[in-house]
């Protein structure tokens, strides 16, 4: 059986004790492939390496179909980073996720982070059955029984000494409709037992703001580590499609316009220098809003989502000052 | 009700291809109401029908006749003498209605002529829209009259999800986010604090995924000696 001694912490990850001892956290993430191959994982693991306290693994983004997420954080492992493995309701009932849970813990992942799932009509699988047995909510509330309680969904025991100790995560969207619900929605996931939160993609500061003094004013952040969620954009016809098209995001004009503003002057043939241009300007947008989130009351480290452009994160945890990242004993 | 919507036409003369004579049979009740399957459509479909295999130069008898509800003995009885004149039927009733025919007549060839789509209703004129799932466990007491099962895309308890923005769903802008709609009435009626009770996982058994479903009364079944024309117990 695996160790599963936490040393007085939840689950003893490292993110838990950066998290524990303080520190602002952060996080990265990285999209496994559509293939089987591992050495993808193992390249985009090396541009994250000593850069992020622990790695967000998707699970079938955007309900495509990709390599398995604990599969993948199983590989981070070995290259001697952290996981938090992202588990959806879309693709398993109740008896397939707590099976992939004692997989996952045998393995050595110890950060989940529970979320509903793209619905599946935005994927490459758009016929597909969904699932949804439980909702995120009711996720997390499986996962905290699972390691507090030491029992199944169903209410039986798990064998041996404790059920599998997770440090429980779950996402949340500050810029969703009804907003006002928002922070509420938000304390229902820490009631129903979550230990850390990773926001959807922040383009709207001010609202951002206003989100987390409601939450402060509630004390959730004294209940939840709140990490910002952050990616760099990549071109100002990426920032208008996020802002025209996403449903559920929200980004301010001063971004698109900056984006567009940085490859004035350039012509539309240089396509290289225009790559570069935009790439700066996102870079730059990005280090700028790490510093500003930094700065909300309640926010506890940033989340930054990179996806398809993992080289991104050193230079913007580089110009963020956020090297180098802490090391806190206690495992 | 039950809302049905014809299948393609090109589909439909697909399946009656080895069959010369057919009954285009359409039912009385829902599929009438959602403008599907009754005696109007039954029409249209067997003139429409009756020219294309014409056109395709082979042409098909279509015979036409509506029963008041399909999924009911008493109505599809009095059909069977004259079953013998056909090689099949085409059903424009629900998939109850086309299920019912083949239980009672077992030697003939039914085919369905629409797609049974959901249980709702017509919204406006033109637009049926989804409101029940049969889930066998009603939980419209807790979600302000408003049902997250049939109508949340995700078939979340506790939502809204991330993905709710104007009071759409991330699916489709046409679609309503139920959860903002439970939202908004719960709010409404003061009952905000309702909404942040957790809801537990559902009891699927009493849905579809308990297996096939059965509802046994035994106050309403005849004794087994009951014999016809008695007055019921």
């Amino acid at each position: 059986m695996t160790d599963t001694s936490t040393n007085g912490y939840k689950s003893g990850s490292n993110l838990e004790r950066v998290l524990a001892a303080g520190h602002f956290a952060v996080t990265g993430e990285l999209g496994p492939p559509k293939s089987h191959d591992a050495e993808v994982v193992r390249r985009k693991a090396e541009f994250l390496k000593g850069l992020v306290d622990a790695v967000n693994l998707t699970d079938n983004q955007t309900a495509i179909v990709r390599l398995s997420s604990i599969a993948a954080g199983v590989i981070l492992i070995q290259e001697g980073l952290e996981p938090v493995v992202q588990m959806t309701c879309r693709d398993r009932n109740r008896l397939a996720i707590q099976s992939d849970l004692l997989g996952a813990a045998a393995l050595g992942v110890k950060n989940i982070l529970c979320l509903s799932g793209d619905h599946q009509s935005f994927g490459n699988h758009p016929t597909a059955k969904n699932v949804h047995d439980v909702d995120s909510m009711q996720l997390i509330q499986m996962l905290k029984d699972l390691r507090d309680e030491s029992k199944f969904q169903c209410g039986e025991e798990v064998e041996g000494d404790s059920g599998p100790c997770f440090f429980i995560g779950a996402a949340a969207n500050p810029f969703g409709d009804p907003f006002e619900f928002r922070p509420f929605r938000l304390g229902k996931k820490i009631a129903a037992g979550v230990d850390f939160i990773q926001t959807q993609l922040i383009y709207d500061i001010p609202r951002f703001k206003e989100y987390m003094k409601r939450v402060v004013d509630m004390g959730l952040h004294e209940k939840a580590h709140i990490l910002g969620g952050v990616g760099p954009l990549k071109s100002s016809g990426m920032a208008r499609y996020m802002r025209d098209q996403v449903p559920g995001m929200i980004v301010a004009d001063e971004y698109v316009d900056r984006m567009t503003a940085a490859v004035a002057g350039i012509p539309k043939e240089e396509k290289k220098a225009r790559r570069e241009a935009w790439r700066a300007q996102g870079i730059k947008i990005c280090i700028e809003q790490i510093q500003e989130i930094r700065e909300i009351e309640g926010v506890a480290g940033v989340h930054i989502m990179a996806i398809e452009w993992e080289e991104a994160v050193k230079p913007i945890v580089e110009g963020a000052g956020l090297l180098p990242r802490p090391r806190v004993d206690g495992e | 009700m039950i809302v049905g919507e014809q299948k393609p036409l090109a589909e439909i003369k697909g399946m009656l291809e080895d069959y010369r004579k057919v009954l285009v049979l359409g039912c009385g009740t829902c599929v009438t109401v959602c403008f599907a399957g009754g005696t109007k459509e039954v029409g249209i479909l067997a003139s429409s029908l009756r020219m294309a295999t014409q056109l395709d130069g082979n042409a098909k008898e279509m015979d036409e006749e509506t029963v008041q509800r399909q999924c009911e003995w008493e109505y599809i009885d009095p059909l069977e003498e004259r079953l013998g004149d056909y090689d099949a039927i085409l059903s424009l009733g629900c998939g109850i209605g086309v299920q019912a025919l083949v239980e009672r007549f077992p030697k003939m060839r039914v085919l369905p002529g629409l797609n049974t789509t959901f249980l709702g209703l017509p919204s406006e004129q033109g637009v049926w829209e989804e409101r029940c799932q049969a889930c066998g466990e009603c939980i419209l007491h807790l979600t302000a009259g408003i049902c997250p099962i049939a109508r949340c895309s995700k078939q979340l308890l506790n939502g809204p999800c991330g993905g709710s923005q104007d009071g759409k769903c991330e699916i489709d802008p046409e679609l309503a986010c139920v959860w903002q709609l439970i939202y908004e009435r719960m709010s409404e009626f003061g009952m905000l604090d309702k909404l942040m009770e957790i809801l537990p996982p559902k009891d699927w058994s009493t849905s579809r995924d308990g297996g096939p479903r059965r509802i046994v009364r035994e106050d309403l079944r005849l004794p087994e000696d009951y014999q016809e024309g008695e007055s019921s117990p």
